[in-house]
């Protein structure tokens, strides 16, 4: 599959806008200005950038804790994706949802959930709704290697196969449920494997190659498209950070996460792929990165500057008719 | 000519066919709709009249809740049928941590206008697992609006009140008054979420109640009568939100107060009014106000001891006895 120059470029940004923008929320927590707890996505950029590349304007998405990524790959704004970490009132959600918790319906990101697993059920119903519409959209789920032992997992992915719902599942394996190794929590080789039990697709990709993410998750989406039903997509990939930001990481070693950054880092590797083909120069490259760090910078300057919210506001927006 | 009679079972078919005609995007989701018309039979005849919006599911209570709140999300109005309320535990984090919060949660970007259809209730020797009256946690998670009606014309209005509301809606319907009968209402009568009604008007004590307790204190209200006490029964319908203005209305007036429920009495919906009469209302009162609940036990199996833990009429009286006492 061929995608064409433009379409390669605009990859590597939304990478490089997304492990840019996760490197300063990492940044900002630690100087204290983002309250609560951040997760963070450094290294799975290729997994989330290429399976959102596969999705149409109006396609929906769920997120999850680990949600940033998400959110940035199908357009959300960073501007009011940091002011909502600050807990602005200028954020997508008022300063009511936080990291774990953005939505921007506007684009079809039905919100980051931040109960693992939680967010399978609510797909099955966007997806039921796409049927009943005939809107010929589809629904991408992501969740991690954890979330897919949870019965939510299950009962969605038969639900979904016996209506036949438009709806990909895409597992970003990064290698560890908060601290618990995938290889000794998910039974059965992999989260793909399980696919076989509902009789639906199951693939398996390196989850640090974009291109090939964005291969295999559009033949997913495209199946779903024409009406075939459910499929689960697993990236594996490999998240730098801890399970959250301040993790001590006893789980495991520095030389893992150092090895896979030498060796298999999803930026890097794209943009070796850009060179030997031609399309990427040291002035394009300089040219991308600083385009999106001032585009970084400038949101968080939006964010910074913009206004808590009231304290009562607290009391506001929880029904329509109170 | 007589006026049309209804029991609640045909008033929750009355109240969805209308909505379905009236609105393309209300559907029905739950299991054993379409072959069995549910499992109490209350949507028979929707299936053939609106194909494909009524919709089976296999037994996966959390895929069902929310799938509810997926399809609310993205345009439609389900009505989800629990099927037994008793099985909302199977599905908590999907009524509490999502329907209930994601409008709140992400800015009040979303509306989530769902209903949630639980028949609740004990009475039939359904034993512990399907008989709960669970209304009282429900009411704890703000972002919720719970409904809990007693007579059909109620259950028709109300039902039809909460698919159209935007807000996400849990519908308690009593197994009990299913086979209930009452005068049918206007058509597309439509009973606005939180307002209560006196059943019965009197001077003396209220009785507040919902959903089939309700019967059971117009049954204590006319015992009362013989015993010169002129009781007022007030249904709330809704306790969610709570029409408190009827309550604090008719205790001005009555200055006692009974709270009557089927749920069991500990942390149940009786003590919050409770408590909020003594709050708001204590200089009104000639006597504490005083609960009635079923006994703090699982409901058991065997009829005798069924009986035995839900509130009775006597229990009812016995309670309106002990505020006279401590009247001052």
């Amino acid at each position: 599959m061929d995608i064409g120059i433009d379409a390669k470029l605009s990859l590597l940004k939304k990478m490089l806008l997304i492990r840019s923008f996760e490197e300063k929320a990492e940044t900002l927590f630690q100087q204290k200005l983002i309250p609560g707890f951040v997760h963070l996505s450094i290294g799975q950029e290729a997994s989330t950038a290429g399976s959102c590349a596969a999705l149409r304007p109006d396609d929906y998405i769920i997120s999850t804790h680990r949600g940033h990524a998400h959110i940035l790959a199908k357009g959300g704004d960073p501007k009011f994706m940091f002011a909502e970490l600050f807990g602005k009132a200028a954020g997508y959600c008022k300063g009511k949802g936080g990291s774990m918790h953005i939505a921007d319906f506007s684009k079809g990101i039905l919100g980051a959930n931040g109960v693992v697993g939680g967010g399978f059920p609510i797909m099955i119903g966007a997806g039921l709704s796409i049927k009943l519409r005939k809107s010929n959209q589809v629904g991408m789920v992501f969740f991690g290697d954890g979330a897919s032992n949870r019965g939510t997992f299950h009962e969605a992915c038969n639900m979904a196969a016996v209506l036949k719902l438009p709806v990909i599942f895409v597992c970003e394996n990064n290698g560890y449920a908060s601290t618990s190794p995938a290889g000794k929590m998910v039974a059965g080789g992999s989260v793909a494997n399980r696919a076989k039990a509902y009789g639906i697709p199951g693939y398996i990709t390196d989850g640090s190659n974009v291109l090939e993410v964005l291969e295999v998750v559009h033949e997913a989406v495209e199946h779903a498209r024409s009406g075939n039903g459910p499929a689960i997509v697993e990236n594996e990939t490999f998240r730098y950070k801890g399970h959250f930001e301040g993790d001590r990481q006893t789980y495991r070693t520095q030389d893992e996460i150092h090895n896979y950054k030498k060796e298999r880092d999803p930026i890097q590797r794209f943009e070796w792929q850009l060179r030997e083909q031609g399309i990427l120069s040291d002035d394009l490259a300089a040219q991308a990165r600083h385009e999106i760090l001032t585009r970084i910078e400038e949101a968080v300057q939006f964010a910074m500057d913009a206004p808590l919210p009231a304290p009562e506001d607290a009391l506001h927006g929880l029904l329509v008719n109170p | 000519m007589r006026a049309r009679k209804l029991t609640c079972a045909q008033a929750i078919a009355e109240a969805l066919r209308e909505e379905m005609e009236r609105d393309d995007t209300v559907i029905i989701i739950g299991e054993d709709l379409v072959c069995n018309g549910g499992i109490f039979c209350q949507f028979r005849g929707l299936p053939e009249r609106f194909p494909g919006r009524v919709i089976d599911t296999p037994i996966s209570e959390t895929s069902l809740v929310g799938s509810g709140v997926g399809a609310a999300l993205t345009g439609m109005r389900p009505v989800v049928d629990m099927h037994f309320a008793d099985f909302v535990t199977t599905a908590m984090d999907e009524i509490v941590n999502q329907m209930a919060k994601i409008r709140y949660m992400f800015g009040g970007q979303v509306k989530v206008p769902m209903v949630l259809w639980a028949p609740d209730g004990a009475g039939i020797s359904a034993a512990a697992q399907h008989s709960q009256c669970l209304e009282s946690w429900f009411v704890h998670i703000p972002g919720l609006k719970v409904v809990v009606p007693s007579e059909p014309a109620d259950v028709k209005g109300l039902l039809k009140a909460a698919i159209r509301d935007d807000d996400p809606v849990i519908f308690f319907q009593h197994k009990r008054l299913f086979s209930r009968t009452g005068p049918a209402p206007d058509d597309d009568c439509l009973i606005p979420l939180g307002k209560g009604v006196i059943k019965r008007s009197g001077s003396d004590i209220t009785l507040l109640t919902y959903s089939r307790m309700t019967y059971e204190c117009l049954e204590a209200a006319q015992q009362l009568e013989q015993r010169g006490i002129n009781a007022e029964v007030i249904d709330l319908r809704t306790l969610k939100p709570l029409d408190f203005e009827l309550i604090a209305q008719s205790v001005k007036k009555t200055r006692r107060a009974v709270v009557v429920h089927e749920a069991c009495l500990t942390g149940g919906f009786g003590a919050e009014v409770a408590s909020r009469i003594g709050e708001e209302l204590f200089e009104y009162l000639a006597a504490p106000v005083v609960r009635v609940g079923a006994k703090d036990v699982p409901i058991p199996f065997s009829p005798v001891l069924e009986q035995f833990v839900l509130p009775q009429v006597d229990d009812i009286l016995a309670a309106v006895e002990r505020v006279f006492k401590r009247s001052r």
